[in-house]
């Protein structure tokens, strides 16, 4: 790398030569408005044409985003023929675009509007006829809408890298093209995994969660005691809806809204994880002692599980049969919970607040009916808290409800992160196979946003190979090596969306162009900054072992007896599809 | 999705082996496809798929870009009016719309008997025999729009013939 | 299996035998007449093949085996009066020959000596019996030797034919060279690529030298998809072995052991000549490793496209044979540095190769000096549309189009009056009466408003209305923008739409401004050359023929009487027979009138204006108004 000398409306600057001439004049100060340029350009068709600038030497107008920056280059930003070519660009776009900005979604959040705004763009400057429209709500994670989509082909690449199964693809040709699955079809009518990464880079409201917010509504109307589990991953984004730092802790304040929100309780469904760490470590240390199938594989992913059974179901048998930790809790919710307070199960209505899309799928699936009732992402929950009226800044830190499944431990916090399911599982294995607790706590080599990590764990002599992986393009090569049967592991970490739920399809955008406080490196570094809000976190908890929490160990006691117990199995573990269809026809 | 013929699964997978030592033969593989069955269905590009590797959503994508290839089987008579330069300027469009009136499809459709596809074609190279229109593989040249109803009956009459 | 020929003085040898057999042939020293039978893919829409097929069966039945050849040729380009036989030695041409004729070919002039007269070419000025072909004017100004290379005259299927035309000896020559003087070579001889933007062949070639890698790919692009040029498929059809070696001097230059053709699938002729010349070439070893006994290994690869005009674009290009949607790639990076599969790579047009070997052959000096200052050599144009003489030429550059209209072309049909002349197809622009006596060049059409294009030449009329040809190459330009960028995906659909409101009638001063405004704008702003130069169309009919665009919009009218919402038909009661014949043919029953008693008339509202009672009505009682 080298620095080169380019000058930007007649100022000399010195800046690195590996980058765009868009980010050259981001860098510099100057917000040169863009649209399908998303993660350094790399992922950048240079089609929505956006983000020209004028180039002395070059054949007219350039696409900044894609175009590299050398010596001497002269950038004009804002001569009348770049202005008005951005504007015309924009004002095409929106020619072409679905233009109920009241009704959409992803009003506050849209790209597409806020360059708009940026370019000056008029209403109705090249009025005509529109691209056919397809609305697909089938799918019960994720909702597709072609006449909001400017075909940036982000979710395409979002795909392919993050997942490599490529769901969506360019289809058809010229004003016709639209992004899609196969043939048209309904996210439901894929193998699509509803992990939402599509969702989270989409400029626009083309793709978004389903959402559940209506049933919300319903239930609290209905006069049902609504009881809310918040999963670890929420607590280290909400606050960003509420225009915070990325990396601000919003467990307190959110717990605050939850209350004013008008939830019968407000849990945390890190309990649920502590009970997911029992069930799971036992059934390893089962596996392990009964040599049973291994490496065991975590199951706690909705978006890994329909991985599974979409692409590997030979490797069922080495999966976890426990539920996710929300499923747990909403298991135990409208059990032990429920006859512990003698309320009518029917009056109960659980609402997950999940920085994920799948979730909302898992809740439907046959196999664990009504477990949970609703599941809103944490950008839902921002929008409930925003419609209430409820001010971020002036609230509150609260804590969650104790009220039999209240306490929580540090090891259930770290779920929300890549390798956190397996530090707390190794803690509580550690122990019981053992018989001491580890003295360290931290299992820091399962730590850090690497695609695959691996780690040697020396339980008193007996010494286990554990892998972590995020990611389905990630995680192929291992789940190959499980199928070949030469995986040297015993235990392997899976989760759906790259670097864990922490960057879940559910959870708040993180646009850098939306984001003006923000460094400009923030796409690289969003995911370790939240990272370290579930680190702290865990740090700050007195207990930081499943096994230790005590409403777990009263749990067990009073109610389940024991992991792996008649009732365990009937309440917290489900089974999986090996023949599940890849392109089933609509059902309705 | 159906299912493919033991048959047509062996034929495609000889097409795609006979690609295999080419890089990036997905064109190829889809062109011979095309000219076997006359259509590539989306089953076919799953088994292309999973022979090749490349997702089938990429197929897909490749398959609706390029007119060449189809998603649905064409008539036994593909009647391509060419709306190249040089036969629109000598009226090749009131060909085509004439096709369009007699068989009651538009371009790109096929009749519901299965008989007749017609096609809008790019330039055959047959400029001087303007307009063109070609039936499967043969060239009628200068084509009046009174003469379709004649090149429809003669298809018919041969079709009668051969039944 | 072939003979090898290992070593340029195999080759000079084997070309040596080979011309002087062709030569014999030519002159009948061989003691047999040769029948030739045009190739072209206008004569084998004629049926030209089953012309071969009659004389073959003729030879048979009369046991002629000894006495006469026959064999397909390329193609003679003078499309309008195919298919054409040629009898050797004597050079007689006949013309629009059917299958019918051959018999009475074979029995007069074959056997008996004497010449079909009724089947000879009529001169439509002079209207006299032309015999053979250098004596039509259609052929006299054209140049056919360096593109179009024996085009008309060997058997393109035949690697001895080729070799008699001297095929591979600029490649002998070039591998005598450095990498670097081949390219300097083709530099000085001024050579422009051929596909459209003419680019500077010998620069571009430097660009991937340079480039340190050791795969590097040369690539043929002949996704010929202009509506209405078909040069480079004659090119492949008529010469294959010329485009090879073309093809394969530029991958030594450049440092590529592989070429891929770029064939579009549309032509399959082309594909199967271009297969059988590649299997011909590797037979004898002139493709494979050590070729000529050098160290030189060059192999060539057929790429079928699939009916994207867009490919022609060479990213799309590239990403087509790449099994990708042939969507353009932003440049930089430029193909000469990263092309195909990421590695450098120079993609040149069919004719621009086929102009290689005759540089490398003859010499730079010798090209260049043929053609204007700076455009040099000759450019094959696919003449069509409203002009005499249909087909393909190949003139020197700085030819003028009245040449190219008039004594090529044989000016304009029926009478009427020449209007424009569009070249460069849907990426081009309208010539009219004034720019009747330019030179034809690369640079003095760019400043005209058009460009060179791969050649499409297409004459229109006072018949043609130019909004509607605007409208037509805009609607080309929809069905075929892949859709990538806004500019051309949106920007074309709202140029279209405008040029609809105003062929219907509906059209105001404003979307004539608005029309102006975003035809710039797209053609400053899309991504790739196909949205750059595809308002082009309407830019240069707007310069030229605004008062037409006014009509439509000021007047509601058509002056050219085609845009259907804005004519009626309507029949001349003073001249109306009363015949009823209009009214018997009207689809819709619009026509009413009494046979014998009261003229006929149209109802407005009724008519869909198809135009049949207009070409229906003997006595020419109905018009357009």
């Amino acid at each position: 790398m080298a620095l080169v000398n380019i000058t930007i409306e007649g100022q000399h600057y010195q800046v690195d030569d590996s980058l765009t001439v868009l980010e050259a004049c981001r860098q510099c100060g100057y917000n040169v408005p863009s649209l399908c340029s998303f993660n350094h350009g790399q992922c950048s068709l240079a089609s929505c044409r956006v983000c020209l600038v004028e180039i002395k030497g070059a054949k007219g107008l350039c696409a900044s985003c894609v175009y590299p920056v050398n010596e001497g280059m002269e950038i004009t930003i804002s001569s009348p023929k770049a202005t008005e070519a951005r504007r015309a660009s924009v004002e095409l776009i929106l020619s072409n675009h679905q233009k109920n900005c009241l009704q959409c979604d992803k009003n506050g959040h849209c790209e597409l509007l806020e360059v708009a705004k940026l370019v000056g763009a008029r209403d109705g400057m090249y009025e005509g006829e529109k691209t056919p429209v397809t609305i697909d709500t089938l799918a019960p994670g994720l909702t597709r809408n072609t006449g909001k989509c400017i075909l940036c082909g982000r979710c395409i690449e979002r795909c392919k890298n993050a997942q490599g199964i490529s769901i969506l693809g360019f289809e058809n040709r010229g004003f016709n093209t639209i992004v899609s699955p196969l043939e048209n079809r309904s996210f439901a009518q894929s193998p699509c995994l509803q992990c939402g990464q599509c969702v989270n880079v989409c400029p626009t409201g083309a793709l978004m969660e389903h959402s559940e917010i209506d049933k919300v509504d319903a239930a609290f109307k209905a006069g049902k005691k609504v009881i809310v589990q918040t999963a670890p991953a929420v607590r280290s984004a909400i606050a960003e809806e509420f225009g915070e730092p990325i990396g601000t802790c919003g467990t307190g304040k959110m717990v605050a809204a939850l209350h004013r929100l008008g939830f019968y309780r407000v849990f945390d469904t890190n309990f649920g994880a502590d009970l997911t760490i029992m069930e799971e470590a036992n059934e390893l240390i089962e596996r392990i002692k009964h040599k049973g199938v291994l490496p065991q594989i975590t199951s706690c992913s909705p978006g890994w599980i329909n991985y599974l059974e979409y692409y590997y179901p030979e490797l069922i048998p080495h999966v976890s049969t426990c539920k996710s930790p929300h499923m747990m809790e909403g298991a135990i919710i409208k059990s032990y919970y429920a006859e512990k307070h003698d309320i009518p199960v029917e009056d109960i209505f659980v609402v997950s607040v999940m920085p994920c899309t799948a979730k909302k799928y898992e809740r439907q699936r046959s196999q664990m009916p009504n477990d949970v009732d609703a599941v809103l992402t944490t950008r839902e929950l921002a929008k409930l808290i925003k419609r209430a009226g409820i001010q971020w800044s002036k609230l509150p830190e609260e804590e969650f409800d104790s009220d039999l499944i209240g306490e929580y431990s540090g090891a259930g916090v770290i779920f929300g992160v890549t390798g956190g399911v397996m530090e707390a599982a190794l803690r509580t294995a550690y122990f019981w196979m053992t018989g001491k607790e580890y003295q360290a706590i931290n299992f820091t080599d399962v730590r850090g946003l690497d695609g695959v990590k691996e780690a040697e764990v020396d339980f008193d002599g007996t010494k286990v190979k554990v892998a972590v992986t995020s990611g389905m393009r990630n995680a192929k090569p291992l789940l190959e090596q499980i199928k070949a049967g030469t995986s040297p592991y015993t235990f392997v970490e899976v989760m759906c969306c790259p670097g864990g739920c922490i960057n879940g399809g559910g959870q708040p955008y993180v646009h850098p162009s939306l984001l003006p406080n923000e460094d400009l490196d923030i796409i690289d570094t969003y995911c370790q900054k939240r990272a370290s809000v579930l680190y702290s976190e865990d740090e700050r908890c007195v207990v930081r072992q499943s096994h230790n929490n005590p409403d777990i160990t009263t749990l067990y006691s009073e109610y389940l007896k024991k992991p792996g117990s008649e009732k365990a199995e009937e309440l917290l573990h489900t089974s999986y599809v090996s023949d599940r269809e890849r392109f089933p026809e609509a059902s309705k | 999705m159906a299912h493919l013929q033991p048959a047509a699964v062996k034929q495609i997978t000889e097409i795609c082996e006979r690609y295999k030592d080419e890089p990036t033969p997905l064109m190829m593989i889809l062109s011979d496809i095309q000219r076997e069955y006359g259509y590539i269905p989306p089953e076919v590009q799953e088994l292309v798929s999973s022979l090749t590797g490349v997702p089938v959503s990429e197929i897909y994508g490749v398959v609706t870009f390029y007119s060449f290839f189809s998603l649905t089987p064409k008539g036994k008579y593909d009647i391509g009016v060419c709306l190249g330069t040089a036969c629109y300027v000598k009226g090749s469009q009131l060909v085509l719309d004439k096709f369009s009136e007699l068989l009651g499809i538009e371009p790109g459709e096929t009749t519901p008997d299965g008989l007749f596809t017609l096609d809008v074609l790019r330039c055959v190279g047959a400029c001087a025999l303007a307009p063109a229109v070609r039936v499967n593989d043969k060239v009628h040249p200068l084509v009046k729009p009174s003469q379709c109803q004649q090149i429809i009956d003669e298809i018919k009459k041969q079709e009668e013939a051969s039944a | 299996m072939a003979e090898k020929i290992t070593s340029e003085a195999e080759l000079h040898e084997r070309v040596a035998h080979c011309a002087a057999c062709l030569n014999k042939k030519f002159k009948g020293e061989d003691g047999k007449k040769a029948i030739v039978v045009c190739g072209g893919t206008g004569c084998l829409s004629s049926d030209s093949e089953g012309i071969i097929t009659e004389f073959e069966r003729l030879i048979k039945e009369n046991h002629a085996e000894d006495k006469v050849t026959v064999n397909v040729v390329g193609c003679f380009g003078f499309c309008s009066q195919g298919p054409f036989v040629k009898i050797w030695p004597g050079e007689t041409l006949y013309t629009k020959v059917k299958v019918s004729d051959a018999k009475e070919i074979f029995e007069k002039d074959i056997l008996g000596g004497e010449i079909v007269e009724r089947l000879l070419f009529v001169d439509p000025v002079t209207k006299e019996k032309v015999k053979s072909q250098h004596e039509i004017n259609f052929y006299k100004l054209q140049k056919r030797d360096i593109a179009l290379k024996g085009n008309d005259q060997i058997n393109p299927e035949s690697l001895d034919e080729a070799l008699a035309y001297e095929t591979f000896v600029g490649l002998a020559k070039a591998l005598h060279m450095t990498q670097q003087e081949v390219i300097d070579e083709v530099s000085k001889s001024g050579l422009r690529g051929r596909g459209g933007a003419g680019f500077p062949t010998g620069r571009k070639w430097q660009f991937a030298y340079n480039e340190h890698n050791d795969e590097k790919y040369i690539i043929c692009n002949g996704d010929e998809g202009d509506p209405g040029a078909f040069m480079d498929r004659s090119i492949v059809e008529g010469n294959p072995m010329n485009v090879i070696e073309g093809m394969m001097i530029a991958g030594y230059a450049i440092g590529a052991k592989n070429g891929y053709f770029y064939i579009r699938a549309e032509y399959p002729v082309a594909v199967q000549r271009l297969q059988h010349a590649i299997k011909l070439c590797e037979e004898v070893g002139l493709l494979g490793d050590h070729i000529l006994g050098t160290d030189f290994s060059f192999r060539c690869h057929i790429r079928l496209g699939a009916g994207a005009f867009v490919c022609g674009e060479e990213t799309a290009l590239l990403n087509s044979i790449e099994g990708k949607r042939g969507m353009p790639r932003p440049r930089p990076p430029f193909p000469a540095v990263k092309g195909l599969w990421g590695k450098p790579s120079v993609i040149n047009n069919v004719e621009t190769l086929a102009n290689v070997p005759y540089i490398i052959k003859e010499g730079w000096e010798k090209y260049a000096a043929i053609g204007t200052e700076k455009s040099k050599g000759t450019k094959v144009f696919a003449l069509g549309g409203k002009v005499n003489n249909v087909g393909l030429v190949e003139v020197p550059m700085g030819t003028t189009l009245r040449q190219l209209i008039y004594d090529i072309g044989g000016g304009i049909p029926n009478g009427k009056q020449f209007k424009a002349i569009q070249t460069g197809g849907p990426s081009g622009g309208c010539l009219t009466a004034k720019d009747l006596d330019t030179p034809i060049d690369y640079d003095s059409l760019i400043a005209r408003g058009s460009m060179m294009g791969s050649g499409g030449a297409i004459v229109m009329d006072e018949d043609n209305c130019m909004v509607d040809v605007a409208k037509f190459y805009m609607t080309f330009i929809c069905d075929e923008s892949c859709g990538k960028c806004s500019p051309c995906r949106i920007g074309t659909k709202r140029l279209l739409e405008i040029l609809e409101k105003i062929t219907e009638g509906r059209g105001t001063e404003d979307d004539l401004v608005q029309l102006e405004n975003l035809a710039h704008y797209v053609s400053q702003n899309s991504l790739c050359g196909l949205g750059q130069t595809a308002p082009n169309p309407i830019l240069s009919t707007l310069a030229s023929f605004r008062d037409e665009y006014e009509a439509h919009v000021q007047d509601r009218t058509c002056p050219a009487h085609v845009c259907k919402k804005l004519i009626q038909y309507w029949i001349d009661p003073e001249k109306c027979k009363k015949c009823s014949k209009c009214a018997r043919g009207c689809p819709v029953d619009a026509i009413t009138g009494e046979v014998g008693k009261t003229p006929f008339v149209i109802d407005p509202n009724k008519c869909i204006k198809c135009g049949t009672c207009l070409s229906g009505c003997p006595f020419g009682c109905i018009s357009k108004i």
